[in-house]
């Protein structure tokens, strides 16, 4: 399976998601630069965690105008599995691919520690691997990963069953704990935890792994 | 400007001597221009031309089978096998932390990200050392909060955005950093062996680009607002202070490593301290070349800014490279990518001169050589640093436990997770033992070598002793590496000290460095790079001398050894041994500190010998993988250290046979001495055996408590909720105060 890595100029886990595809997953990983138009040939586009444009203004708000958003949002638009991981998460939420918003954490201060997240759904190509109600090991390390939506949001939200992970011990002050939604059509997915930070016992977790599984046992069954 | 008549009061405020300008008129063979004496003001000043250390500076060792890069260039370089290099360096910024916390601490960090990747190395690991006042002193406790929080936000959004792990540090408070506090920031990057850049200019008729960030006003003399002591106009100097910007020089990182590797860059450096002036005569000094440069074509940030502005800007975020000529393009092709200025400025010429023209017309000409390298070099008067007062015949007595849960509350010792969680630790994947640990792991994906990395420095031992503290220093930093498993293979050092003009502070420097030297020398960990900071004084009141060490080893990759017992009924092992102290030698711990609220006698005694030894059995140790957890004893002694590894939730009983006092057993400092909890208890004694190591088995793992004991009488027993509760939560609430 091939995963497409985003490379905004002021992403900084591009690398982590490229070394977890390639050596902990065992899958190909490659860049895409920010200005590309195109995705090329890949099976699923991962938006990494970082400031893309330095995120001096609002976290994604610049992003969402670059060139490569409009692949990205084509490829969401064709059943294409895409996965944003913190700042891709703030990325996809501005580029309106999710609902809500991430706002500045509760206490004010970046919050870099391990979390526990809650398994919601396993109705999703990222989530499907994982045991049901499934507790993950997860890092955080944001400043902005306060999940906000209005009432009507959350509450379609919960309905809809795309609530993928919520928080054991809110770290940040999410509305309802959410930690990672779904897209209605249930192939874009938005977390700010890090499973690419958790994909090998030298990291501290191995939980992220099932995040991915998950992706690749989805992909397979698109392409059959 | 060249029109500005040169006065005796000007150079005055250009912190130059009567005899420092007299030189300077003989090197020019003529007195110099108002932008001439800014560039020799800044170029002379303390902070870039170590005047007053250098010579001492002489005694460190520096050279060792694994050092490839010494002192001289922007970081120094080791070998960590493979065919990789890790370049690392440390670098002080005190005052501008001081003046404007969030932007001095950014600013900080990210010049020594510069120095990194400036000679090719991707930075992987930050380390920061810092000192305040104390968060709950009378007058200054509000100011020094607010400082704290800057300094650690400024550090955060730094580090967070270029894409760096904070990975360690410390954090200390005393009443002498109320008006100066310390920001050391350590950082280490990692390079293949082929791929080292140097800061040297050659080629003549290569052309001098300017990359990076466009050049401001800000930052103007702060090389030489470094060098002076702080008064009250000091907060004038605000506008002195350079603003950070992470986003652009990750820009400048990712383009700086991509155009090295089209091949057509032969030297780089970074734009630190003194700027323009800087880069341009150290790089002309190095490769024995000239340079010739334009003002005109400088990118600027403000209008109508002078030649004497534009070189002696300290704006950040930029670099000066001297590349192949005909082959500029392919270097602007990278940079317009990353969408950053990328102009040829000047070029190499083979005079030897730094010459510098504004429309044309020449406004500054000086030898680069003299002025990069021939800066004045002081024998300052030195004399004996003064004694502390003699042990005390008593102090208050506090039960044992009472006291143990004052000391883990206490700001130097408590967690400092308040701090550390605001820091990424874990971006880029290599974080194999973050904040928190005796000593930082970052592993080198390529290579399966991992890096470990101490910051240690003690004030309190080196205002007793500058020379005995320095050693101290050395040897913990060291320690902290053999108790993670690693080899201490380098060092980097960052020497804060007062005015080095008065002769009891230069005698307090002279001795730190020459205490230094002797340890580094024995411990094998040569000096490839550093830092002096001097007069770090506000009103005359200056700090205690502070020098602080990074020691940095190579281990194999591999699951660290923590700190935390891990499981009930395991024996404890003391290697090492209980030590021994007197009364002489508790006066610099922190029981002294905090329960006796007092300064006396002398650091802990140190036998370097003895020292190595117990770090060799150590390494073994681990290596074998006998040492189920692992820490060593330091700041609050024997009580602290097993109280920090029952945090797990794991407790210990310890049952000791010692002649000494309870308090002196319990809370003494003295080195050489690692507490580790095993399975194989005969495997570990058998090492220290053989490496002439004393290692008693002093107790065992227990649920519940910490529960220590002397020959059958109990001296303290604490619930691990009662240890935690003291230790966890304690910085936050200072801080809330």
């Amino acid at each position: 399976m091939r995963f497409g890595v985003i490379v905004f100029p002021g992403s900084n886990c591009d690398h982590d998601a490229w070394f977890a595809v390639n050596h902990n997953v065992g899958q190909q990983a490659e860049f895409i630069w920010h200005d590309s138009p195109s995705l090329g040939n890949v099976d699923a586009v991962i938006l990494p965690g970082g400031f893309a444009y330095g995120d001096y203004l609002r976290c994604g708000a610049i992003a969402k105008f670059s060139p490569v958003m409009t692949a990205v949002r084509k490829f969401a638009a064709d059943g294409g599995l895409v996965l944003g991981i913190c700042n891709g998460f703030q990325i996809l939420v501005e580029a309106g691919l999710l609902p809500g918003a991430l706002i500045r954490n509760r206490n004010l201060k970046f919050i870099c520690r391990e979390v526990r997240l809650r398994t919601e759904t396993l109705d999703s190509p990222f989530t499907a691997a994982a045991e049901p109600g499934e507790i993950l090991r997860l890092p955080i390390a944001h400043g902005e990963g306060c999940y906000v939506a209005d009432e009507r949001t959350l509450d379609d939200l919960a309905a809809e069953d795309r609530i993928a992970f919520r928080y054991l011990e809110n770290p940040n002050g999410s509305m309802r704990d959410i930690a990672g939604i779904l897209n209605a059509r249930r192939n874009v997915l938005g977390l700010m935890p890090h499973p690419e930070r958790a994909t090998e016992p030298l990291m501290g977790s191995s939980d992220g792994l099932v995040v991915f599984r998950s992706m690749v046992t989805a992909a397979a069954a698109l392409q059959v | 400007m060249s029109t500005v008549a040169i006065t005796s009061d000007l150079i005055t405020q250009h912190q130059l001597t009567e005899s420092e300008y007299a030189k300077i008129v003989a090197i020019l063979g003529r007195e110099p221009n108002y932008t001439e004496l800014g560039i020799f003001s800044v170029m002379w000043s303390e902070h870039c031309s170590y005047k007053s250390s250098r010579l001492h500076l002489k005694k460190l060792p520096t050279h060792g089978k694994l050092v490839v890069q010494g002192p001289g260039e922007n970081a120094g370089i080791i070998d960590a096998g493979g065919g990789y290099v890790i370049a690392f360096k440390i670098e002080s910024h005190n005052h501008p932390s001081f003046i404007e916390p969030f932007q001095g601490a950014a600013t900080g960090v990210g010049g020594i990200l510069r120095d990194i990747f400036t000679m090719g190395a991707r930075p992987i690991a930050v380390l920061d050392s810092l000192r305040f006042g104390p968060l709950d002193d009378p007058q200054s406790g509000a100011r020094n909060r607010r400082i704290l929080g800057g300094v650690v936000a400024g550090i955060a959004h730094y580090g967070n955005c270029f894409g760096v792990p904070t990975v360690g540090g410390e954090c200390i408070f005393e009443a002498c950093y109320n008006g100066n506090p310390l920001v050391n920031v350590f950082a280490l990057g990692v390079a293949k062996k082929e791929d080292i850049f140097l800061a040297r200019a050659a080629g003549l008729g290569n052309p001098v680009i300017y990359v990076g960030a466009k050049t401001g006003r800000d930052g103007i003399h702060g090389a030489s607002m470094a060098s002076a002591e702080f008064t009250e106009e000091s907060k004038q100097k605000r506008p002195n202070v350079q603003v950070g910007d992470p986003f652009l020089e990750k820009l400048l990182l990712e383009a700086c490593l991509e155009a090295m590797q089209t091949g057509a860059i032969v030297g780089i450096q970074d734009m630190g301290a003194a700027g323009l002036t800087c880069s341009t005569c150290e790089m002309g000094s190095r490769g024995g070349t000239g340079i010739e440069i334009e003002l005109d074509r400088v990118p600027q940030r403000e209008t109508g800014m002078t030649p004497y502005e534009i070189m002696l800007s300290e704006s950040q975020e930029r670099m000066l490279l001297v590349a192949e000529k005909g082959r500029e393009d392919e270097v602007f092709a990278v940079f317009r990518k990353w969408g950053l200025d990328a102009v040829t400025i000047g070029s190499v010429t083979g005079d030897g001169l730094l010459r510098v023209r504004e429309h044309g017309r020449i406004v500054a000409e000086i030898p680069n050589r003299e002025l990069a390298d021939e800066a004045p070099l002081y024998d300052r008067p030195h004399v004996a640093p003064p004694r502390a007062p003699a042990a005390p015949s008593s102090w208050p007595a506090v039960p044992p436990a009472d006291a143990l849960l004052a000391l883990l509350g206490s700001g130097d010792i408590c967690a400092k997770r308040y701090i550390w969680e605001q820091y990424d630790y874990m971006v880029r994947t290599n974080t194999v033992a973050g904040p928190g640990a005796d000593a930082a792991i970052v592993r080198i994906k390529e290579n399966g070598t991992s890096v470990a990395m101490s910051l240690d420095g003690n004030g309190r031992y080196t205002y007793l002793s500058p020379r005995e503290g320095a050693k101290l220093a050395v040897a913990e930093s060291c320690r902290n590496l053999s108790t993670v498993g690693a080899q201490p293979v380098a060092a980097t050092n960052c020497l804060n000290f007062g005015n080095p003009e008065r002769p009891e502070i230069m005698g307090q420097l002279v001795e730190a460095i020459e205490g230094m030297a002797e340890a580094c020398q024995f411990f094998e960990t040569p000096i490839t790079g550093g830092n002096v900071s001097l007069y770090n004084e506000t009103l005359g009141e200056g700090i205690w001398p502070t020098p602080v060490i990074g020691v940095v080893g190579l281990m194999r990759t591999a699951a660290a050894v923590t700190r935390h017992f891990k499981v009930a009924g395991r024996p404890i092992v003391l290697l090492g041994g209980l030590g021994t102290c007197d009364a002489e030698h508790f006066g610099g711990t922190q029981y002294a500190k905090v329960i006796a609220g007092d300064l006396w006698g002398l650091p802990p005694a140190l036998d370097m010998d003895y020292e190595k030894r117990v770090q060799a059995a150590m390494r073994e140790i681990v290596a074998a993988g006998l040492a189920e957890s692992a820490h060593d004893v330091s700041d609050g002694g024997l009580a602290v250290a097993a109280a920090e590894c029952a945090m797990g939730g794991v407790g210990a009983a310890l049952h000791l046979e010692s002649d000494l006092s309870a308090e002196l057993l319990l809370f003494h400092e003295g080195p050489s001495r690692i507490l580790i909890s095993t399975a194989a208890p005969d495997a570990v004694t058998e090492i220290a055996a053989r490496h002439g190591v004393a290692a008693p088995r002093i107790g065992i793992t227990m649920h519940e408590a910490l529960a220590i004991g002397n020959r059958g009488e109990m001296l303290l027993t604490v619930p691990i909720e009662s240890l935690k509760a003291a230790y966890e939560g304690s910085l936050a609430e200072k801080l809330r105060s």
